[in-house]
């Protein structure tokens, strides 16, 4: 089963509800996997401090221009058909954006010459280990770059599968979140019981239903705003999983990376509420 | 013109609470919302819309199923897996890239321009406001945060204004990139936490890769005394100004469900925070001003 804890805000806690409940998960001899999509900010390391034993560079394909072959000015097909500009003619010659380069491969593809091969340029690593018992797999997006989304899906494939993973995913609605999300099994939504909360909250939901994917709600540092996230998911008949309470406790135990199942008895019973939902709405 | 763009790293920092903050201080000002996949600050602003405008950018593949023939060539091609086993193009996964367009024998596909949501200007109390929503699972949110900044800068140029305070995205991807060019500081929301604290070092290696002066908020700086020393001790070691210590405080929430800024909402315990950084943040201008060596601009995808 592919569990995605996902958000629209950031920092609503879906590292901590990721880690949590891979450590309940995990505490019931279950095999777990544990994959940090949020490639940006990884940060589901600093919670399992893991022993690496495996890491591979992410290599994202971008053209190689034979210049003696390319017939330049008089035909530039290439730069007049790629959509991301990563192609441009400069005075005598083409040149290349790598940075601009979705890797899509239509250039090489066009070019009459057959003068475009392709090289390939990292953008990121993915690295595996283990910390407290669980697999974790945890992308990280090479600073500078600014596409997400091929090192995500490529991180969920390079992700030994089990009989659970847990996909932490990078906030927002757009598509590095997507990319974490689309082929989940269930999908956990971490909001706080604020307005920008409730808010972005609201945009996750749009998002979930347009892919379709059944989700639930955990409400975290519940008590530090209002009701207004609690009535609207009643209304709307969204199941809430866990209430996760608002503590100063719970907050320093999480700046110092703890895990709160470990050190909070209601953490450890709020998992196990969530646990069971999850595990009804797969059946259901 | 000054732009002031504030990021984090980390989500949840408080980055939205600090531009709302600041937006109540200071002379005339355009405000940019550039977090355009889960932009709050219209919670605060309450922006009275003035025009809206559809963002549309990239393309869209659209397979004719009465001319497909099912010989599944695009589907080898495509190295983002958009089309599924009936030939139906995955919205959510089409990059836009038109190869389908060059390998398809039969001419079923076209390409159609991608409707990805709107950009608002809106007046506020504090000033003209441009926003924008990203439709949600939408693409090319770098974009959409150029047009936004740069609709932004014309308004505060026609209008003489000197200022732009820009609310970021979290992470230090795309639209992260597109917010930070041409820049005048980079304000860094950052928290005591070992997450935080790992995810503000990687946002400051690129504004400094980018060359965008940059200083630090510190946050909820009583959470962790020892994490906050930590972070002082990166400013002083980055020669990063370090503009001010928020104590963690219900006033930052509180002022949130009011829809007020938390200068309006606590003006003598936050807001003399927040003038505090104001004080800071207009000096390191000046100075900043006075040596101005220019930015690099960078592409954005």
């Amino acid at each position: 089963m592919r569990i995605a804890i996902a958000s629209g805000k950031g920092g609503t806690g879906k590292t901590t509800v990721a880690v949590n409940l891979a450590c309940y998960l995990q505490g019931l001899d279950r095999e777990v996997t544990l994959v940090d999509c949020d490639v940006e900010e990884p940060n589901c390391h600093f919670f399992l401090p893991p022993e690496w034993d495996f890491q591979q560079a992410h290599n994202m394909p971008v053209p190689q221009i034979d210049h003696e072959a390319c017939q330049g000015e008089a035909c530039l097909q290439c730069a007049r058909e790629c959509r991301f500009n990563a192609l441009i003619w400069m005075v005598n010659h083409i040149m290349t954006f790598p940075e601009l380069c979705h890797g899509c491969g239509l250039c090489s593809h066009i070019c009459p010459e057959g003068a475009i091969g392709e090289t390939t340029r990292e953008t990121g690593i993915m690295r595996c280990g283990r910390g407290q018992g669980i697999q974790l797999c945890s992308g990280s997006l090479n600073v500078r770059e600014a596409m997400a989304p091929p090192l995500i899906n490529r991180l969920k494939t390079f992700a030994p599968e089990r009989e659970t993973v847990i996909l932490d995913a990078p906030p927002g609605t757009s598509c590095p979140a997507v990319a974490a999300i689309h082929d989940a099994d269930f999908v956990v939504l971490v909001a706080e019981p604020t307005p920008f909360g409730l808010h972005d909250f609201k945009l996750s939901v749009d998002v979930l239903k347009q892919l379709g994917l059944p989700f639930g709600l955990v409400i975290n540092r519940d008590g530090m705003g209002d009701d207004s996230l609690l009535d609207y998911a009643e209304r709307e008949g969204i199941s809430v999983l866990a209430r996760l309470p608002h503590s100063r406790e719970a907050a320093r135990a999480y700046s110092t990376g703890g895990i709160l199942i470990d050190e909070i008895p209601e953490f450890f019973r709020q998992y196990q509420n969530m646990t069971q939902m999850i595990q009804a709405a797969q059946k259901a | 013109m000054q732009e002031i763009v504030v990021i984090s790293g980390k989500g949840g920092t408080g980055k939205t609470s600090v531009l709302s903050g600041l937006a109540s201080l200071g002379p005339g000002k355009v405000l940019a919302d550039c977090d355009v996949d889960a932009a709050d600050l219209h919670l605060i602003m309450h922006p009275s819309v003035q025009k809206r405008h559809e963002f549309i950018s990239g393309e869209l593949a659209h397979i004719d199923p009465d001319v497909c023939t099912d010989c599944g060539i695009c589907r080898e091609y495509c190295r983002f897996d958009a089309i599924d086993e009936s030939f139906r193009v995955w919205e959510q996964s089409c990059e836009g890239c038109a190869l389908c367009l060059h390998v398809c024998p039969s001419g079923a596909v076209r390409m159609e321009p991608r409707f990805n949501g709107y950009w608002y200007i809106s007046e506020t109390r504090f000033g003209t406001m441009v926003h924008a929503a990203l439709l949600p699972g939408a693409e090319n949110s770098g974009k959409l945060v150029t047009t936004v900044r740069t609709e932004a800068r014309e308004i505060a140029e026609q209008n003489g204004i000197d200022l732009i305070l820009t609310d970021g995205s979290p992470g230090i991807g795309c639209p992260v990139i597109a917010s930070l060019s041409r820049a005048s500081l980079a304000l860094i929301v950052a928290e005591p936490t070992l997450a935080a604290v790992g995810d503000l070092k990687r946002v400051q290696e690129l504004t400094a890769y980018f060359g965008i002066p940059s200083g630090i908020v510190l946050n909820k700086a009583d959470i962790n005394e020892s994490l906050s020393g930590e972070i002082e001790d990166f400013a002083r070691e980055k020669g990063l100004p370090l503009f001010g210590r928020i104590p963690y405080t219900e006033g930052i929430t509180r002022a949130q469900i009011e829809g007020l800024s938390v200068t309006e909402y606590d003006p003598d315990g936050l807001g003399a925070h927040m003038r505090g950084i104001w004080e800071g943040i207009r000096e390191n201008l000046e100075t900043e001003s006075a040596s101005s060596s220019g930015a690099r601009e960078e592409p954005t995808s």
